[in-house]
């Protein structure tokens, strides 16, 4: 376990390492002064010429990632051109709306996909199955913003059940209460990856029956259903991790589709929104930020899967 | 094959065939958009704004005016173009990266990291990434979006590659001395040709999904393109006054990708069931 530890954190750092000068790098691709490029069509050319020093473009690249690594592990990701704050400042106010999304999409996931796949896996090659699994296949080939706007328009417009946008954060008036601006946001964002794991779930069961040890299980006489727990529920416990390790990459790009749909103060949607304000500083940060969270999360799957799956250690 | 599992058989084959007619019908429509479509699909009609589905619009008009059924056709034109440039960079390119580290086993590692590193992005903010840096339009949603799925392919292709490299026939081509161009276009290309087709239906039908978020983001192709995305993007404020202009182009995207993924897993199925590891009908998002 220790050795599998070191080896996965050593592709980790690597890995952010190179992500991280890729994302530096890429607003010295833009066709033009990197300093004009970042403050705009308005600025003053003093503005730009002060910029330039503060960027320190006259060092080597290598130098200026450097300087541009340490202050971004010391928390600084600059200044937004926009708003004129510290983008960490920004981000840190659309993290929560943005955790909170994952968090309930993921329970959604789980809570709809893990029974479903077991359900199609038990009944394998009935009328059931073949309706559930074709229905998972519709599902994960449906844009996540098209659910959105319909569930928009029957909950909110048509019913007035749920709200359709935004989200007051629940340390505010309100409270728990508002996280009932996330419910229909949630729903679009756990569909198409619910369906995906319903058709793994379904997978992983039937192959988890054929096992050897599972046969084994049986030809000594242990009751099925003390099998089925002992099992083949630990292997459901499995499929929920990779669950989580599938799902993480999609939910982050519909994420940022899904706030925007439903005019979610989160990360997604403020990189969009800076991407159409090219405001540089702030895309530089957020998409650091983001893909730091994916590598971490992956990283946390892979060792979670390897403690529950002893097998994993051997390869 | 005579012995077909229960339960994958019939259902499947039927499923199989839908999807094949679906992409079948959606590429007739690119091609003959212009004769398809009652009216034009850019002709502004003022008088007949946010007309509900009818005689004279089947599937109703748009706040222009625009006739949405000849919109939805001739999305399928920029459909049809998005996922054949998308499927050409992620192909060309994969095979490219993929076959090339399989061959070099030193250049290969590196060549790989690299991929690696781009897979670090989840696909639609390394697609947004690039459009930061190439701005928006037709061929740069294309090169963006084929950028993203040329990793996986590459991933694949790789993978493929090294096992096909270890196989016997490779050691005697070797041993008869075989040069490497004539192993890769002999021995390894060919064999490849299977395990591509299936990444090019998924391919095709992930490209759908993400040039739809593009566009929906005002990112994508120019907004008086008429592509699904861009519909709904602008069905957005008329929701409830004009429910129907939501109704059709999503209907489209997903149906168009859904049909090519019951390609893909077909084909799939059908050609070699140990690739099912290698690919899901989901892949990467």
């Amino acid at each position: 376990m220790i050795r599998y530890l070191i080896r996965r954190i050593g592709v980790f750092l690597p890995t952010l390492l190179a992500a991280s000068f890729l994302i530096f790098a890429f607003i010295r691709l833009i066709p033009g002064d990197p300093a004009a490029v970042m403050l705009g069509d308005m600025a003053t050319p003093e503005a730009v010429a002060a910029l330039r020093i503060e960027m320190g473009l006259e060092k080597s690249l290598l130098e200026q990632y450097v300087i541009w690594l340490s202050a971004a592990t010391r928390g600084d990701l600059g200044e937004s051109i926009f708003f004129q704050v510290p983008v960490l400042e920004l981000i840190a106010d659309g993290l929560e709306t943005s955790l909170l999304l994952a968090l309930i999409s993921m329970i959604w996931i789980v809570a709809i996909g893990l029974p479903i796949g077991m359900l199609a896996a038990a009944s394998r090659g009935s009328w059931l199955d073949q309706t559930l699994s074709g229905m998972a296949m519709f599902l994960a080939s449906v844009p996540t913003f098209w659910i959105g706007l319909y569930l928009i328009l029957i909950f909110a417009a048509t019913l007035g059940w749920l709200p359709s946008s935004g989200y007051p954060s629940i340390f505010e008036e309100g409270g728990l209460g508002n996280l009932r601006y996330l419910l229909l946001p949630s729903l679009a964002l756990a569909a198409p990856n619910a369906a995906l794991i319903i058709r793994l779930t379904r997978a992983s069961m039937l192959d988890v029956y054929r096992e050897d040890y599972v046969r084994t299980a049986r030809s000594k006489g242990i009751h099925p259903l003390a099998v089925v727990v002992r099992h083949v529920f630990r292997n459901a416990l499995l499929t929920v991790v990779s669950a989580v390790g599938f799902t993480v990459a999609a939910l982050i790009s519909e994420a940022v589709v899904t706030e925007t749909v439903f005019s979610l103060p989160g990360v997604g949607r403020m990189v969009v929104q800076s991407i159409l304000r090219r405001d540089y500083p702030v895309i530089q940060g957020t998409i650091l930020m983001i893909v730091l969270l994916y590598l971490t999360i992956n990283l946390i799957v892979d060792i979670l899967y390897a403690w529950l799956d002893p097998r994993v250690k051997l390869q | 094959m005579t012995v077909v599992a229960k339960g994958s058989g019939f259902g499947r084959r039927q499923l199989a065939a839908f999807g094949l007619l679906t992409v079948a019908v959606l590429a007739v429509c690119a091609v003959f958009a212009p004769w398809l479509s009652p009216l034009d699909p850019l002709a502004i009609d003022p008088p007949a704004r946010l007309t509900p589905p009818g005689a004279d619009h089947w599937f109703g008009t748009d706040h222009y005016g625009r006739d949405t059924f000849s919109r939805v056709i001739h999305g399928s034109r920029m459909a049809a173009l998005i996922g054949l440039g998308v499927v050409s960079i992620a192909l060309g390119g994969g095979i490219a990266f993929g076959v090339t580290s399989a061959i070099f086993p030193r250049l290969g590692l590196l060549l790989m990291r690299v991929i690696d590193v781009l897979m670090a992005f989840p696909a639609l903010l390394l697609a947004l990434a690039l459009i930061v840096i190439l701005g928006r339009g037709v061929e740069n949603s294309i090169l963006a979006i084929g950028v993203v799925y040329m990793t996986t392919t590459a991933r694949i292709v790789y993978g493929v590659s090294l096992r096909l490299k270890a196989e016997a026939w490779v050691d005697a081509a070797l041993a008869m001395g075989a040069g490497t161009f004539r192993i890769v276009f002999l021995h390894i290309l060919p064999n490849l040709m299977s395990p591509l087709f299936v990444q090019a239906s998924f391919v095709f039908a992930f490209a759908q999904l993400q040039a739809a978020s593009l566009d929906f983001l005002g990112l994508g192709v120019p907004p008086e393109t008429p592509t699904w995305g861009n519909m709904l993007s602008e069905s957005r404020v008329y929701i409830t006054r004009a429910p129907w202009l939501l109704l059709f182009p999503g209907l489209m995207i997903a149906l168009a990708a859904f049909s090519l993924n019951l390609v893909g897993d077909a084909v799939r199925d059908r050609l070699d069931p140990r690739l099912q590891a290698a690919f899901s009908s989901r892949g990467r998002l």
